[in-house]
């Protein structure tokens, strides 16, 4: 048995001793392979009596498993220490840049026009569209600005040449030309909200000849200027997510409107940097009112059965109050640096469940 | 509209604070633009007395003044010629800002001497250039009293802004009756009683209008004075003209310029003397001309109202008045002319003149009919008390037109149009104190409109009334609610279009622009504009003067400047409307894109390469697929338009209908932007889009996954050269519609291994077994028959 003993002693000296993969390959066929010294004893086995085979049977089993086991761990400790090294040498400089993606922007005026539908689409109203190119009828007649009107004035319109029947078509001054469009197909219930782009000819640093509006028009049989202040209220808080901004409502005219109003929400200007909240200064938003009844007949709905509200505001003007843009006029310029700095990456798609705005 | 606070007093009795008018001015709907309150800034400026003034021991032009300020006596270095023993002037103690310079006053020492205070010239108070002495105040002001009281600039100036439809409110007067009726105090009666005549004017009004033109003048009063004395007005006219920016002319002038802002009622004053004949309101005659109070000659036609007399025009109706018959210090006898214009003409011809006065600004805004009357007596009050003399009795031609009439406005109205329970009184009170006179019966209040409002014409205006002096702040606010739980979808076909192709170029790194509609017509030319329809008649400037046939011209453009900044690497697009005609049809939603440069920075592990025309259509393509178009049933032809590069452009379709163009630009179009090397673009025209069929459901097709193991076999052809790539594929697809799931294109190649007018495609084949798998003898055959069919098609052959 001391013999095995110092077999053993000496074998797993030998396993721990292994410099190598190869070495410890070499250690295992000398020791278990077939010609290999434990299975060289295990052959003397079969010459041996009955209570002494089982008793050097059971020893060298033990030897030859623990041997084994020691080989199988040293191997695994050798190949473990080999890849460690592997590894090491393959290290690479991680503060290197990774390949280049060019990272896409929105224009503020698309993701403004977005949040303003994720606001009034949940309040029950959908988008309506109308030609850029509109005529007279639409633009002003029908939304009771006659002809010579005074307040045909106050829009500094684009013309087309004049056609041989005399009239000349002109680039809408505003978007509420769609209100008479959807007015004269649509039945009521209607509750539209109009974005698209608008033009006038006026340009110095506050007036661009083309600029984005969102209209909105909500007529039925029951609506009247507490629903407008409602509608109008919410979405200003929602819209520059300051949910006590103060608003207040001032006596204005619009030849399309009846009773008319602006609307203005609170601010300050503490230290030449506007905010929007509660401050001592208003801002105005919006112009709103209540749907001319005349206007309601030009279009083909009963003044008598039907009434309503309707609003517009700029677009660039609540985008550069929200996001604190300073010129007008670079929304048009298209120059890189500015759109990276102002635009927003798509899968910020507004919506009220998801958050309105990054 | 400007007045100062004391004006406006003079109309309205009240104890309300200036903030306070200002604020209810806003709510009623007549906005202050501004409230200038001069005294402020002059505060600190006093009456000062100089008690000695005597030579500085070390400057020949400098004084030493010992100043008594009221508050003590204060030693001041002064070098004005005019600073002597014994004067009053303005004193200004160190600390103050001075208003003309901006600078802050310092004790300082001047030459040895401390000077511990100033004496101001005009141009240091802001009140003019005057700047060679200091300023003189009369020896009875009281030192240290304001220098803004003594000066009268301790009125506050305050700026309204007034719409449109309010030509009542170009007055003080209308003003001070509308916060009035808004609680603010009590509205002072109108001073016009008849002052009378005691002559017959030698001069009498004529009309001479064709009936048509009738309403061009419908009315005219006037009255003649005689022995009138002109001059310089008294201070407080002068004052309050200045204060609102107008320069004092003469007492006669003066009058006029008040009665126009202090009624809303503009006046003319003829000297009498010039006239030849009596004043005929008239039609210009062809080729007349006048001489106006601007200095300047205005060729007059057909469609303008004038005032003649025999020898020539005197007066632009209701614009402005002639120089040659325009009262002077000289004038003595003196022809007053208040008269009724047709507002639409007034406008129109003072946009055709382009003339701006303060005459037309109220004629084209409407002036209150029954004012052609009172306003002679007002006028003549005013003359007599300033210029003394003696009064005609009145002359008028024409009849005042009847404006009264009557609305009713239902009860309950306010309630159901505003929503706010107005008491019935209370509206009646507003509408009485807005002089609507009304009467309440049965459930409706009966309103005469007065002559002064024109803009009132039917039951919504009478409730925006009650409703503005109400006070829309107390209109309760509610909730606009939405018919269902939920609401429904908000987003159009194309608006959604719209948004999905900008969110899926942005996420390809593209960055989206908005640019103008219109572009230079030059341009427009090679992007298939020039329509005449579609120039501006009045384009804002020379190059943008046409409605842009194609966004890219403008991207073109916005690349070029994005370059010249050195950001030559560009992908810039832009989804909004271009415009192939005038109608509504002819306007179409394109999402463009124009790539610039090359496909990203210099990087230490990616060579980036020039952009070109597969950049274009991968882009394009991932706009259609973002707007569910049917990609697998789209065709691409090698027909693309003019713009772009004619061999290295096409055109996505689905038979006739394109939805897309792409491709290298033409360097033609590019020339005028100054871009180098190869630019890409693309067209997606959204509107050709077709919309997925509802019908059709949101279930899609069952996934028939095999569970057998895919096949891929490569496969190169040597082909003619024209023989088109989707030609190829289509050939090896139908060998095996069932067996064969993807072909995909990895080699092209065209040189002299395979020779002229030839070209090498190499393809990689996947096979999906469905139902077992395949054995080698099987795929030898779809082999066999994918060789055949491209040689049958395509003319290729196997290349060994």
């Amino acid at each position: 048995m001391t013999d095995l003993n110092q077999l053993r002693t000496e074998l797993l000296a030998a396993v721990e001793g292994a410099s190598g993969l190869d070495a410890l390959e070499a250690l295992r066929v000398s020791a278990l392979g077939k010609k290999g010294r434990v299975t060289e004893l295990m052959k003397g086995l079969g010459a041996m009596g009955a209570e002494e085979r089982r008793a050097a049977g059971q020893a060298m089993n033990a030897l030859r498993d623990a041997v084994a086991g020691a080989i199988d761990a040293r191997k695994a400790s050798l190949e473990g220490a080999a890849l460690d090294a592997k590894l090491a040498a393959e290290r690479i400089d991680v503060t290197l840049p990774p390949r280049p993606e060019a990272e896409g922007r929105i224009h503020p005026i698309s993701q403004t026009i977005d949040e303003v539908v994720a606001i009034f689409g949940e309040m029950g109203f959908s988008i309506a569209e109308g030609p850029d190119i509109e005529d007279d009828f639409h633009n002003f007649t029908a939304l009771n600005i006659p002809p010579e009107h005074p307040a045909r004035q106050m829009h500094d319109t684009f013309y087309f040449p004049e056609k041989p029947d005399g009239g000349r078509l002109l680039l809408r001054t505003h978007t509420s030309p769609v209100q008479v469009r959807t007015m004269e197909g649509v039945k009521p219930p209607i509750r539209i909200i109009v974005p698209g782009r608008t033009f006038r000819s006026d340009s110095d640093m506050t007036h661009t000849p083309m600029f984005h509006q969102v209209e909105g028009l909500v007529i039925d049989e029951h609506s009247h200027m507490g629903h407008l202040k409602g509608c109008l209220i919410e979405f200003c808080r929602t819209y520059f997510e300051v949910p006590d901004v103060p608003v207040r409502f001032r006596a204005s005219h619009f030849p399309f409107t009846e009773p008319s109003a602006e609307m203005d929400i609170g601010c300050s200007r503490a230290g030449g940097e506007l905010k929007i909240g509660a401050g001592d200064d208003w801002l105005e938003i919006l112009g709103c009112g209540m749907v001319h009844p005349r206007v309601l007949q030009n279009c083909g709905i009963d003044p008598d059965k039907y009434q309503g509200f309707a609003f517009g505001m700029g677009i660039e003007r609540i985008a550069m109050l929200k996001y604190g843009i300073p010129d007008l006029r670079t929304f048009f310029d298209a120059d890189l640096r500015w759109l990276r700095h102002y635009g927003f990456v798509p899968l910020e798609t507004p919506s009220l469940v998801g958050g309105l705005s990054p | 509209m400007k007045f100062t606070l004391r004006w406006l007093k003079d109309h309205l009795d009240t104890e309300a604070s200036l903030d306070a008018l200002g604020e209810k001015l806003t709510v009623i709907g007549l906005e202050i633009e501004s409230i200038e309150d001069r005294a402020k800034a002059l505060e600190p400026f006093t009456v000062g007395y100089v008690i000695e003034a005597k030579p500085h021991p070390n400057a020949d032009r400098l004084r030493v003044c010992r100043v008594e300020t009221g508050k003590g006596e204060v030693q001041v270095v002064c070098g004005a010629p005019n600073a002597r023993t014994g004067m009053k002037g303005v004193f200004a103690p160190a600390g103050t800002r001075i208003p003309g310079t901006g600078v802050e006053l310092k004790e300082t020492s001047i030459r040895g001497v401390d000077s511990r205070g100033m004496l101001c010239s005009e141009r240091e108070m802001g009140l003019s250039q005057e700047h060679d002495g200091i300023i003189e105040l009369p020896d009875d002001a009281v030192v240290g009293a304001s220098f803004a009281a003594i000066m009268g600039l301790d009125d506050p100036v305050i700026d309204v802004a007034i719409t449109p439809n309010r030509g009542d409110c170009l007055g003080v007067h209308g003003i001070a009756r509308d916060l009035a009726a808004a609680g603010m105090g009590r509205l002072k009666p109108l001073k016009a009683d008849a002052v009378k005549g005691t002559f017959r004017s030698q001069v009498q009004w004529k009309r001479d209008l064709p009936g048509e033109k009738g309403d061009a003048c419908p009315f005219v009063a006037g009255r003649l004075f005689r022995n009138v004395k002109n001059g310089p007005s008294p201070q407080w006219l002068q004052d309050r003209l200045r204060a609102i920016g107008l320069r004092p002319i003469s007492a006669l002038v003066d009058i006029t310029n008040l009665v126009t802002f202090d009624l809303g009622r503009p006046l003319h004053v003829f000297d009498a003397d010039k006239l030849s004949g009596d004043p005929t309101m008239r039609m210009a005659r062809a080729g007349e001309t006048i001489l106006a109070l601007n200095g300047k000659s205005y060729e007059l036609d057909a469609e303008t109202v004038v005032i003649a007399d025999d020898a020539r025009v005197l007066a632009i109706g209701g614009i402005m008045g002639g120089e040659e018959t325009g009262c002077t210090e000289a004038t003595t006898s003196v022809f007053l002319e208040s008269a009724l214009f047709d507002p639409i003409r007034i406008a129109a011809t003072g946009r055709r003149l382009s003339i701006e006065s303060d005459a037309r600004y109220r004629f084209e805004r409407g002036v209150d009919p029954a004012s052609a009357l009172w306003g002679v007596e007002v006028g003549a009050r005013l003359i007599r008390e300033l210029c003394g003399g003696e009064v005609s009795e009145v002359t008028v031609a024409g009849t005042e037109p009847k404006t009264e009439r009557a609305i009713s406005l239902r009860a309950d109205r306010v309630k159901t149009l505003v929503g706010a329970d107005v008491p019935v009184q209370e509206q009646t009170r507003i509408l009485d104190a807005l002089g609507f006179a009304p009467r309440a019966v049965e459930g409706v209040i009966r309103a005469t409109v007065p002559s002064w409002r024109r803009d009132v014409d039917g039951e919504a205006d009478l409730v925006e009334e009650i409703a503005r002096i109400w006070g829309y702040d107390r209109i309760p606010m509610v909730p606009l609610r939405i018919e269902g739980a939920l609401p429904s979808i908000a987003l159009t076909p194309a608006s959604s279009k719209a948004r999905l192709a900008r969110r899926a170029l942005a996420a390809r790194g593209m960055v989206e622009a908005v640019t103008w509609s219109f572009m230079p017509a030059a341009q427009a030319k090679l992007f298939g504009g020039g329509k005449d329809a579609l120039k501006l008649a009045n384009p804002i400037s020379a190059d943008l003067d046409e409605m842009r046939p194609s966004i890219l011209p403008n991207l073109i453009a916005a690349a070029a400047r994005n370059a010249d900044r050195g950001m030559g690497d560009v992908m810039l697009f832009e989804v909004g409307p271009q415009y192939a005609g005038d109608q509504p049809r002819d306007q179409a939603l394109v999402a463009a894109c124009v790539l610039a440069g090359r496909t990203g920075p210099r990087h230490w592990a990616q060579a980036p390469r020039a952009v070109d025309a597969f950049d274009a259509k991968a882009a394009a393509l991932a706009v259609l697929r973002a707007c569910r178009a049917p990609l697998d049933k789209l065709q691409v032809t090698a027909d693309a338009p003019g713009w772009y590069h004619p061999g290295k452009s096409g055109t996505l379709r689905l038979g006739p209908v394109v939805l897309a163009h792409f491709g290298e630009l033409h360097p033609n179009v590019l020339k005028p932007s100054d871009l180098r090397g190869a630019v890409a673009a693309f067209e997606v025209y959204l509107n050709a889009v077709p919309e997925p069929r509802a019908k059709k459901g949101k279930a899609r097709p069952l996934l028939k996954a095999s569970p057998f193991q895919p096949v891929e076999r490569d496969f190169a052809f040597v082909l003619p050269a024209d023989v088109a790539a989707d030609k190829l594929i289509a050939a090896v697809r139908q060998s095996d519609k069932a067996l064969i799931a993807d072909v995909q294109i990895f080699d092209v190649y065209t040189g002299d291994k395979v020779g002229a007018g030839k070209k090498s495609v190499a393809v990689a084949v996947t096979l999906q077994p469905i139902e077992r798998t395949l054995t080698d003898a099987e795929i030898e055959a779809v082999g066999k028959k994918i060789v055949q069919n491209v040689e049958k098609q395509t003319g290729g052959v196997l290349r060994t």
